[in-house]
C-alpha cells in the first residue's frame, strides 16, 4: 500500500513538475531539463513489470498530452523503462534474486553515473530524433542531446542529494 | 502449439513493450500530419483547464510588458480612427454612403495563450477560446505585430493552434511593395526567422523590405504583418528568403481570432467550379 502511494505520488509529482516548471525553463533560449526520466530510475526493481511498463508509457503519454509533442514522451520514456533491466544487469552486475534488495544509495557512486547518465543520454538522443522527425538538422538534434542531458543530469543529481541529506 | 505458447511466455514484456511503442508511434506519427493530429492534443477540459489555473498566476510576470503592447496598439488605432473622424469635417465628404460598399469581411475575437511552445520543430499554441465562443478549425490567429498561426483542433472551450513555428505550416505572403507572393514556411532553426520561398525572381526585392499575408487564402486577411527580409539566399534553388518576425514568439501573450465571414460563400464556389 506505501508502495502504491509513493508511485502515484512520484508519477503526478515529476508530470506537473516537468509540464508547469521544466518545461518553461528554455535556458539560453532552447535548453530544456527532461527531469521526468526520474521516474524510470527510482522505480522500483520487481520481475513483473507490466505495470512498470504501462505506467512508464502513461507518464509520458501524458506529458505528450501537456506539450501537444504526439507519441514522442511516451516513446522515448517506454524505451528506456524497458531497457532499465538490461543496463542494471551490465552495469550493477545483478541478478534477479538481487532485485529486492537493490538501491541506489549503497551502490558506488561511479556505477550510479554511468547508469543514470547512460539512461539519460539514451531517452534524450530518441527524444529529439522524434521531435525533429525527418533526417534535416541532425546535427541539432546532437546539440539538443548534449546540452539537455547535461542539464538533466545535473538537476537530478543535485536533487537527489538534497533528498538523501534531509533523511 | 507448445512451441508458440513458450514463445509467447518468454518474450511477454518484449512483446507488451512492442505494443506500447508502436501505439507511441501512431500518435506520433498522425500528430506530424496536419488534418490527423487530433489524438494527442493539449485542448481537452483536464489538459486546458490546469493550463487555465497556472495561467491565472503566471499571467502577474509579464503584466507590464503586456501592458505596453496594448498601450501601443490602442495608440495606433486611435491615430487610424482619427483619420476617419476628421474626414468628416472636410468638404470632400462624402455624401452618399451606400452601405453595399461597405460589407464587413471579417470579425476579430480577443483570446489569451494558455500554454506556447517554440522550441520544439513542430509547435503549437493553447488558446483560452473554444466551439462556445464561435471558434473552429482553420482560422487565423494574429497579434498586433503580426501572424501567430491557425486554428487546428477545436473543444468546447479551448482551441490548439498550429502556431507559425510548425513544419507543417505554409501561408500565402507577399512583398508589401508589390503583388510579388511567396509560401511561408519555417525550417524550424531559429523561432525568430522564417522562410519565404518560391518568390518569382524578376521581384525587385532586398534587404529590409516588409513581408505582408497575401489574402490568397480564406484564412488570413490581406495586409497582416509578418516580418522584413533579413537575408537573400542567393544560392538555394527555390530563392528563399529569410524573414525576421515583426513578433517575439516567445512572448505573447494576448492574440485575436480572425473569422473570415465569406469563406462559405468562397468555399462553395471554388467547389462549384471544380465539379
Amino acid at each position: 500500500m506505501n508502495k502504491a502511494l509513493y508511485i502515484t505520488f512520484l508519477f503526478l509529482f515529476l508530470l506537473f513538475l516537468q509540464v508547469f516548471l521544466l518545461n518553461n525553463i528554455l535556458f539560453l533560449g532552447y535548453i530544456n531539463p527532461y527531469l521526468y526520466v526520474a521516474f524510470v530510475i527510482f522505480y522500483p526493481l520487481k520481475k513483473e513489470r507490466y505495470l512498470f511498463l504501462f505506467l512508464s508509457f502513461l507518464l509520458g503519454l501524458s506529458i505528450d498530452f501537456f506539450s501537444d509533442s504526439g507519441g514522442i514522451n511516451a516513446f522515448s520514456l517506454l524505451f528506456i523503462a524497458y531497457l532499465r533491466l538490461f543496463l542494471i544487469r551490465v552495469i550493477f552486475k545483478k541478478t534477479e534474486q538481487d532485485y529486492l534488495l537493490f538501491n541506489l544509495d549503497q551502490e558506488p557512486f561511479g556505477k550510479v553515473f554511468n547508469y543514470v547518465i547512460s539512461l539519460i543520454l539514451i531517452h534524450h538522443f530518441i527524444l529529439f530524433s522524434l521531435a525533429n522527425f525527418s533526417t534535416q538538422n541532425f546535427l541539432s538534434v546532437i546539440v539538443n542531446t548534449l546540452y539537455s542531458s547535461i542539464f538533466t543530469s545535473v538537476l537530478f543529481f543535485l536533487g537527489t542529494y538534497i533528498i538523501r541529506k534531509k533523511k | 502449439m507448445q512451441q508458440l505458447i513458450y514463445f509467447f511466455r518468454k518474450y511477454k514484456y518484449f512483446l507488451f513493450f512492442l505494443l506500447l511503442e508502436f501505439i507511441a508511434i501512431f500518435f506520433t506519427i498522425n500528430n506530424n500530419n496536419f488534418h490527423k493530429s487530433k489524438f494527442i492534443s493539449s485542448a481537452n477540459e483536464i489538459t486546458g483547464g490546469l493550463y487555465e489555473k497556472t495561467t491565472q498566476i503566471s499571467n502577474y510576470f509579464n503584466l507590464k510588458s503586456q501592458n505596453e503592447e496594448l498601450i501601443l496598439e490602442n495608440k495606433n488605432l486611435k491615430n487610424l480612427l482619427e483619420k476617419y473622424t476628421s474626414k468628416e469635417d472636410s468638404t470632400l465628404r462624402v455624401s452618399v454612403i451606400d452601405t453595399i460598399n461597405y460589407q464587413q469581411k471579417y470579425t476579430y475575437t480577443e483570446a489569451k495563450i494558455y500554454s506556447n511552445n517554440f522550441n520544439n520543430p513542430n509547435n503549437f499554441i493553447l488558446l483560452n477560446k473554444g466551439k462556445n465562443h464561435g471558434i473552429n478549425i482553420e482560422m487565423a490567429v494574429v497579434n498586433s505585430k503580426g501572424i501567430i498561426g491557425i486554428t487546428e483542433d477545436v473543444s468546447a472551450n479551448y482551441v490548439r493552434v498550429q502556431s507559425i513555428l510548425n513544419s507543417n505550416s505554409k501561408i500565402n505572403a507577399k512583398l508589401k511593395n508589390s503583388s510579388h507572393f511567396g509560401t511561408l514556411i519555417w525550417d524550424g532553426k531559429d523561432y525568430n526567422i522564417v522562410q519565404l520561398e518560391d518568390i518569382p525572381r524578376q521581384a525587385a526585392i532586398k534587404v529590409g523590405d516588409t513581408i505582408i499575408t497575401g489574402g490568397k487564402s480564406t484564412i488570413f486577411p490581406e495586409g497582416i504583418l509578418i516580418g522584413t527580409i533579413q537575408k537573400i539566399n542567393t544560392e538555394s534553388s527555390n530563392n528563399s528568403l529569410d524573414i525576421k518576425l515583426f513578433n517575439d514568439m516567445s512572448n505573447i501573450d494576448n492574440v485575436y481570432i480572425v473569422t473570415a465571414l465569406d469563406k462559405e460563400e468562397i468555399r462553395t464556389l471554388n467547389n462549384a467550379i471544380n465539379e
